[in-house]
């Protein structure tokens, strides 16, 4: 990699395509002025652009140049410098991407990546013909604002100031301390924007009457001071996350959980058995737990959730399917056996409820001892049997007691499971609850 | 050794086992495991993920890393889909390696945020302005939901083209039991860097080292080099000529519109991807992806069982279409493959069967074949496709 740049100029051989009179030749000259002067090695700047007239820029330097779509130069910029720290990343972008490009600008500020943003800011869009921009002066006529623009103009440096810029200057194009501006804020390391007046002398200086004399009155019209506006020290963002990073590496990265067949079970066909609760049941991680508990008893489990888009209200079930073959389709359409927790587990399992012959198991509350079905229904009473607030496990409680009846899964391959998934002291409740039911009174059996 | 292992788990370790370093997303329903898995596993490998404020944030800062030399990769879901589509076009014009994987919810707008769906099918082909192909992968179960991410790391790069990874909400989160020693690992090429152009090699400009989109046949992407890398590199989305600067000179902008095109589909017979099985005396064939080709299999094992003839193909790569796969249900020198029904089963309103009636219709006219009857099984209501959906269509079993 070559060191550090003796390069005399920045520029190529290309001439700039900008109108006469644009102040982007004078921006983009003041930028050559600035890299020239911090002399980093060109393989180590990203000139990144985007759409209107300065995001042809990029063309014009020897530097690495990334050349994207319109507004999404911050973005650009986030990526490359969470890759690479250390690149010295350049945005050129007009006030035109400043708009659309609003909430990258807003999040890059917030982050703080380490970049510097040059806002080319000449009033309207220059390439497409003169429309009105986010900076538009109240009053500023453009083919788009036809009797003078209404809409306030952003103030671009106010913004990213207040959402924690490191460092924030407006001027003109015609400011003779530009480079020095440019170096100052490139040095920052912090998420730096220049604030840019310019002319743009095809559109915005026709209609308007404008010069370089009004850039100066408007600044009081408008009442947005220039000149260097904030400094912030905070910890750039792309180092910020390689630092929080850091310790984990080298950790493995999501290993196998293998399941060893420690158990049996005697089922010699497959089993479907749906778990029906209320979301924040625990009803999936209590079939998750049944599932491996299945495939350290040798099965073969599947596990198919269903829940609304509310967290933790509504329904939760869970399909599980139990089998000695491997299984090719998960859905369940027949359970054989049903698990009813709760009220809204019964809402949403009419499907199931419907399905259900006098082959089928249902295992539920007393809640439901009530329940028409044709299923061989066991009415589980967790307070007969003396177990206090099992309401919150109940999706486990009830589905362990019913696996135990049936002889499918024991509740030693249970245990093993709960504590091979689960937080020790979330297992150790849950190994618990399973002792006291499994070992319960009968279930009245209706 | 078993495991109770889900798509996206398994999405994630053949994401991380290809090598990726880098990963962007924003959440939604139901693709958020894997954000949730970059996040804490990336940093494990020296990588990071980091949580855009959109998903037009999260795209682009994938496809800048990407050209800053991580391997990237982005998942999302239908609305995040409509969001990327600008970039996919970026990504295409800028061949950018990317990976994007597509957790299918039912759709359109909003949608069944927590219901499977198939979708996105043909918006992932045509979800770019200009048309441009794309590659395009549907696993149908966890070993291939690993298998399929290593093999999309390794058509990324070989191809410089976004490649998708489309699967749903089903396929995704269902746990299923996966032996953990079957997981297949297709080798992922490694990144190579272009090297040093020779002095004086034609066109190379005074401050180039190499041409960054100079490709070495009119059917192939340009050799990779990243930004802060050895050379200095543009990167554009505007038409460009070899160096990266724009230009409307129509003989470089035909160039190189028609090597985007030609770099993938001249390439498609080696990008397909399908398993099938063929019955003898078959006279229908199941045509099926993702999640689907469980019913499917099932399906077949009942028919199988039953005594009743039936084949199916398994599609994995989406696009470009597996023309010689589909195919072989009507080409009479295949014997015993020809069926005179096709029954394509998606859950989507028929969205690859077009396709399969475009490649069969287009044959048998050509061949002048009476081509079989093609019929779909559709289903957009939330649920998945039956078994016994499939097993209603055989005839002549």
């Amino acid at each position: 990699m070559p060191g550090d740049s003796q390069l005399r100029t920045y520029r190529n051989e290309r001439d700039y395509p900008f109108c006469p009179g644009c102040g982007h030749s004078l921006v983009l000259n003041h930028l050559n002025t600035a890299l020239v002067k911090l002399g980093v090695d060109p393989h180590r700047i990203a000139l990144v652009t985007d759409i209107g007239c300065q995001g042809l820029a990029d063309q014009y330097f020897v530097a690495n140049a990334f050349h994207g779509l319109h507004g999404r130069s911050l973005a650009y910029a986030t990526g490359i410098k969470l890759v690479d720290p250390d690149l010295k990343v350049f945005v050129l972008i007009g006030d035109g991407g400043t708009g659309i490009g609003g909430a990258h600008l807003l999040n890059a500020a917030r982050r703080n990546v380490g970049m510097t943003v040059l806002v080319m800011n000449n009033f309207n869009f220059g390439m497409t013909g003169g429309e009105h921009s986010v900076t538009t002066p109240p009053g500023g006529v453009t083919v788009t604002t036809r009797k003078g623009n209404l809409e306030r103009p952003l103030d671009i440096c106010a913004t990213v100031a207040v959402n924690g810029a490191g460092y924030v200057w407006r001027g003109t194009a015609f400011d003779r301390e530009l480079p020095d501006v440019i170096v100052e804020a490139s040095n920052s390391e912090s998420f730096a924007l220049l604030d840019i007046w310019e002319l743009c002398t095809a559109y915005y200086v026709p209609n308007n009457d404008f010069s370089r004399k009004s850039l100066l009155e408007m600044r009081e019209r408008l009442g947005m001071p220039v000149g260097l506006l904030h400094r912030e020290d905070r910890p750039e963002y792309a180092r910020a996350v390689r630092e929080a990073n850091a310790l984990l590496l080298g950790k493995p990265a999501l290993p196998a959980n293998p399941l060893p067949a420690l158990f049996t079970s005697p089922l010699k066909e497959e089993f479907r058995f749906v778990v029906a609760g209320s979301a924040g049941g625990k009803v999936r991680s209590a079939a998750r737990v049944l599932g491996e508990a299945a495939i350290l008893s040798g099965l073969f489990a599947a596990q198919q959730d269903d829940y609304p888009v509310t967290v933790q209200t509504g329904h939760s079930i869970s399909e599980l399917i139990f089998s000695p073959n491997l299984i090719h389709f998960t859905g369940v359409t027949r359970p054989d056996a049903l698990v009813l927790a709760t009220e809204e587990g019964r809402k949403a399992s009419a499907r199931y409820l419907k399905a259900l012959t006098a082959e089928s198991w249902l295992f539920t509350t007393p809640e439901f001892a009530n329940m028409d079905t044709p299923a061989r229904k066991v009415v589980v009473d967790l307070d007969a049997m003396g177990i206090k607030g099992g309401r919150k496990n109940l999706a486990w409680l009830l589905s362990v007691y019913a696996l135990n009846q049936l002889g499918i899964i024991s509740a030693e391959a249970c245990e093993e499971a709960a504590r091979r998934g689960q937080r020790a002291e979330v297992a150790e409740e849950m190994i618990a609850g399973l002792r006291r039911v499994v070992g319960g009174e009968k279930a009245a059996c209706a | 050794m078993r495991e109770f292992i889900d798509g996206a788990t398994a999405i994630a370790r053949g994401a991380l086992d290809a090598g990726a370093t880098f990963f962007a997303g924003y959440p939604i329903s139901p693709a958020t495991p894997i954000l949730l898995h970059m996040i804490r596993e990336l940093p494990k490998v020296g990588g990071l993920a980091i949580q855009g404020e959109d998903e037009i944030a999260s795209i682009s800062m994938c496809v800048a890393a990407a050209m800053t030399g991580a391997r990237a990769f982005t998942a999302t879901s239908g609305p995040g889909m409509s969001l990327y589509s600008e970039t996919i076009g970026l990504s295409i014009m800028g061949e950018v390696p990317l990976v994007i994987v597509d957790v299918q919810r039912l759709g359109p707008a909003t949608g069944g945020a927590t219901t499977p769906g198939q979708g996105d099918v043909q918006f992932a082909r045509w979800g770019n302005s200009g048309g441009y192909p794309i590659i395009a992968l549907a696993p149908g179960n966890v070993y291939e939901c690993y298998s399929l991410t290593r093999v999309a790391f390794d058509l990324a790069e070989k191809h410089r083209c976004p490649v998708f990874l489309l699967t749903d909400k089903e396929l995704f989160q269902a746990l299923t039991t996966a032996d953990v020693d079957r997981f297949e690992a297709p080798p992922v090429r490694e990144r190579v860097v272009a090297e040093a152009l020779p002095a004086g090699t034609h066109g190379l400009r005074a401050e180039e080292t190499t041409i960054p989109y100079r490709a070495p046949a009119p059917d192939a992407a340009p050799a990779y080099a990243p930004i802060g890398g050895p050379h200095i590199v543009r990167f554009t989305g505007s038409t460009h000529d070899e160096h990266g600067f724009l230009t409307k000179d129509p003989v470089k902008v035909g160039k190189l519109n028609e090597r985007l095109r030609r770099k993938i589909e001249d390439h498609a017979a080696e990008l397909e991807m399908a398993t099938s099985t063929t019955a003898p005396g078959a006279q229908t064939a199941f045509v099926s992806y993702g999640v689907t080709t469980g019913a499917m299999e099932e399906a077949y094992r009942i028919a199988c069982a039953e005594g009743r003839a039936v084949s199916t193909l398994a599609v994995q790569s989406l696009w470009p279409v597996p023309e010689n796969a589909i195919l072989q249900f009507v080409k009479p020198g295949d014997g015993e493959a020809v069926v005179c029904r096709i029954v394509v089963a998606e859950l989507n309103h028929g969205d690859f069967r077009r396709e399969v009636e475009r490649v069969v219709y287009r044959w048998c006219a050509q061949a002048r074949v009476v081509p079989p009857e093609i019929v779909g099984i559709n289903r957009v209501d939330g649920e998945l496709i039956t078994p016994a959906q499939f097993l209603e269509q055989i005839v002549g079993g």
